[in-house]
């Protein structure tokens, strides 16, 4: 007995129901455990104050700080340089073979995993160089590490302006660097911005890379030679250790309402880009 | 679009020269960098030592003893800490007697164990031993729980416990004290060793019929202890210097004592 | 003209020292590694499974398994629950649920491992302890509980966390499939179901193979939460409760106090990663590109 197509999609319908409300109830089960433990820890002190007893009692100031330094200056420094990049290679050379070989050795980089980035950092930066377990050592780490991503993400941004844009701005007399300012930045400048603040959320929630470069110091850090601790890297071993639960899930709730608003940022951008060039 | 780039570059530029003219690393902290199971206890000190020294500032940071050598023979720590004798082969540093401490084999709180005999440890940590009910506990699994090579702790078990025997390669690896101690925490068949002063809350095994205790490992009766030490390359710098007079004072040690270490003399 | 010839310069001057950076950490790391790989010679290195750094022996073999295992294991949960996503987002959702749910998926992909990692201590690693491992020994369906950090824990959680990159790269895809395809496949009086099934799914086939290849070298490099459920074992597993190490967590675990040698075997293992992901991504460009080819000979 055949069994009618209608039934059979009604069947697979379901089926992907269910799947996908068990994706979404996975996801809200997660950001709603950590919320419900972590929030009511979340308090002004906790966001005001150093640790104290390894974690056990304090707040997390240092961990904010050390976070946002080591983000701030990786991003600061790798998205002109990435943009820079990204721009040089599309509207400045011509396409070839070299640039496909760099675009593929981009999106390598892009994939390779974080912690080989760290034990690279921890080399080179650390060691070899002399930086020491610091902010700044982590710093350029996570540089290396989000730069091809920004270099892809801005290059098809770029790509996705139409030609005739540059055609008409060439025809009105531009030169080329006010083409590529005026007109061609502009339009994709929502794609760029979506790559960076994508970057960005990367880089806060990595931790396998700064474990070894920018330390896991608890203390107030004061330059960026200092080491300092992330929140990431504080939440994983105030749970690992088990130092103190209701730290931890107030960690990861800092982490993770900053983390959203990085990707509610991410889609408003996205979404002028959609409309901008649509 | 200029002006946007303007205030992009007078941000990069200030948060760079907020870093650097601050001062390098020479003013910054103290770095003390090594064994997880010092590390609670360097810590502590540390808070005392800011307390009464205000302006001085010290990091501590874990990664194992062996992490804490290389980071003083690499010069990313000023003092490196360790929780087992040095190596013939690991010289050149000066080494200070910080505290001893016991080292404690550990089980989930409801495990009926009591007591093991050296050779019944050393079995079990072989993988020669899978089920508690061989050593008169439940009827249920052994889960042998390691550290990582790098671990003093873990040499200290080495050379106290297993001599030539290797650990199963069937354990579960941990990188930290507090690690091993959260997982025998949760789960019934764990065994694990750890640090004798961080082993609150689990239930620990008597070895050869000795418990394991503070006084017991004083007086030379559980035979599971091994130094804790501060080393510097070569001779310590100044503020490194200080902060070790600082420990191995007797209020410092006496503190240290409190907290179920052994005292160094 | 001459602002213009310095402008130009200093971009490809920036151009420059990106491509350098990352040239350099490739040369870094092949440098470091290659030479302890042909010392200890490659066949062993790959295949012994005696990982004892301290006493100079380096056999990754246990971490290449378990890699392998936690990855596909995570495939089966990504591709399964992450393909659900995609097609109903694409064909069987109203735009307003879509603009709601795509989104909300691609959260799932910023939250950062460590939690996963710690909601699978949490919730994940006991109940396969004391719950499911139990019940499959007494249905004679595995021999041993395990301790509830194994390979099926890791691949839950990595199979969560690779599922955002299936969903949205197969939505590209699907979306990109020609309108006609489908239009045509409902006027010749198909369902919605066996138009996805029978047309849509085989041609957007090439950018969601993409999307899964791109989605195995995530799980491939995914490092905390893979040591705090998989239990870090140097045995090579032989079910799912089995514990596992893999590659990065070796890493990890090790390159704190790793020296010498050890260390530059840590490098060799970094080399191990570099070549399957340049391998992953040789096949998602090759597969990508015939998708690309099939739509403009159209």
């Amino acid at each position: 007995m055949r069994i009618p197509p209608r039934i059979t999609q009604g069947l697979a319908v379901s089926a992907m129901w269910v799947l996908a409300s068990l994706t979404l109830g996975v996801l809200a089960f997660i950001i709603a455990y950590i919320l419900w433990h972590g929030l009511p820890h979340v308090t002004w002190t906790f966001l005001t104050e150093s640790p104290k007893a390894m974690g056990r009692e304090g707040g997390v100031l240092p961990m904010i700080l050390g976070t946002a330094w080591v983000t701030g200056l990786a991003v600061l420094i790798a998205a002109p340089i990435g943009v820079a990049t990204a721009i040089y290679l599309t509207e400045y050379t011509r396409e070839g073979r070299l640039t496909a070989v760099i675009r593929f050795g981009a999106d390598c980089l892009a994939g390779i995993p974080s912690i080989i980035f760290g034990l690279f950092g921890f080399v080179f930066f650390v060691i070899t160089l002399g930086m020491g377990l610091s902010i700044i050592s982590g710093a350029l780490t996570l540089t290396l590490m989000v730069l091809p991503t920004i270099i892809r993400t801005s290059e098809e941004a770029i790509r996705a302006v139409p030609q005739s844009f540059r055609d008409v701005s060439f025809g009105l007399g531009s030169t080329r660097w006010q083409m590529v300012t005026q007109v061609v930045l502009r339009s994709a400048l929502p794609g760029i911005g979506t790559g960076i603040v994508l970057s960005i959320g990367r880089s806060i929630s990595e931790t396998a890379a700064v474990m070894l470069t920018a330390g896991s110091a608890l203390g107030f850090p004061h330059t960026a030679f200092d080491s300092s601790r992330t929140l990431a890297l504080h939440f994983y071993v105030l749970s690992r250790e088990g130092l103190s639960m209701s730290n931890a899930y107030a960690t990861a709730s800092v982490l993770i309402i900053a983390i959203l608003l990085v990707n509610l940022a991410a889609y408003w951008l996205m979404r002028r880009f959609v409309a901008k060039v649509a | 679009m200029m002006k946007w780039l303007m205030i992009f570059a007078a941000l990069l530029v200030a948060l760079l020269v907020v870093s650097f003219g601050l001062g390098g690393r020479k003013e910054g902290a103290l770095e003390i960098i090594g064994s997880t199971s010092v590390e609670p206890f360097a810590e502590m000190l540390a808070q005392e030592y800011e307390k009464t020294h205000p302006g001085r500032y010290v990091n501590v940071q874990g990664g194992g003893s062996t992490a804490g050598i290389q980071a003083a023979i690499n010069g990313i720590a000023d003092i490196g800490t360790c929780s087992r004798a040095l190596k013939p082969e690991e010289t050149g540093f000066t080494t200070f007697l910080l505290a001893r401490d016991g080292l404690a084999v550990v089980v989930h709180p409801s495990n009926p164990v009591s007591n093991l005999t050296h050779q019944q440890i050393q079995r079990i940590f072989a993988g020669d031993v899978a089920n508690w009910r061989e050593v008169g506990g439940d009827d249920r699994a052994i889960h042998v729980i390691t550290r990582e090579e790098g671990s003093g702790t873990r040499e200290a078990f080495m050379k106290l416990v297993m001599g030539k025997a290797r650990v199963s390669r069937k354990a579960l690896t941990q990188e930290s004290n507090g690690a091993v101690k959260e997982l025998v925490r949760n789960d019934p068949g764990g065994i694990g060793y750890m640090s004798l002063g961080l082993a609150h809350g689990l239930k620990l095994v008597a070895v050869d019929g000795v418990a394991p205790s503070a006084e017991a490992a004083l007086s030379g009766q559980y035979r599971l202890v091994r130094p804790f030490l501060f080393i510097t390359r070569g001779a310590p710098s100044e503020r490194a210097k200080a902060f070790i007079d600082f420990v191995l004072w007797p209020p410092a040690q006496k503190l240290l004592e409190q907290e179920g270490l052994v005292r160094a003399k | 003209m001459r602002r213009e010839k310095i402008i130009s310069l200093l971009l490809m001057f920036a151009a420059l020292s990106a491509i350098s950076g990352l040239a350099l950490i490739t040369a870094f790391i092949f440098k470091e590694g290659l030479p302890i790989m042909m010392q200890v010679g490659l066949g062993q290195f790959i295949l012994s499974s005696n990982w004892y750094p301290t006493e100079g022996e380096f056999g990754i073999f246990p971490m290449i398994v378990g890699s392998l295992a936690v990855t596909a294991g995570a495939m089966v949960i990504g591709v399964v629950f992450g393909l659900a996503c995609a097609v109903l987002l694409t064909q069987f959702s109203p735009p307003r649920l879509v603009s709601i749910v795509k989104p909300s998926i691609e959260l799932l992909a910023g939250i950062p491992s460590v939690v996963y990692g710690f909601m699978g201590v949490v919730i994940l690693v006991p109940f396969i302890r004391d719950t499911l491992g139990p019940a499959m020994v007494s249905l004679h369906l595995a021999s041993d509980p395990g301790p509830g950090l194994s390979v099926l824990a890791a691949s839950i959680v990595l199979g969560i966390m690779v599922l955002p990159t299936i969903t949205s790269i197969s939505v590209d895809a699907l979306q990109a499939a020609p309108r006609s395809y489908r239009e045509g496949s409902l006027a010749l009086g198909a369902t919605e179901w066996q138009t996805t099934h029978r047309v849509l799914l085989r041609a957007a086939r090439s950018g969601i193979v993409a999307a899964i290849i791109l989605g195995m070298g995530r799980a491939v490099g995914e490092t905390m939460a893979v040591i705090m459920v998989a239990g870090n074992t140097l045995d090579v597993p032989h079910s799912i409760f089995d514990p596992v190490r893999t590659l990065t967590s070796n890493i990890a675990l090790e390159m704190g106090y790793a020296a010498g040698d050890h260390r530059k075997a840590l490098f060799a293992t970094g080399i191990v990663l570099f070549v399957i992901i340049m391998v992953l991504n040789t096949i998602a460009l090759a597969v990508s590109r015939r998708r690309a080819g099939k739509a403009v000979a159209r």
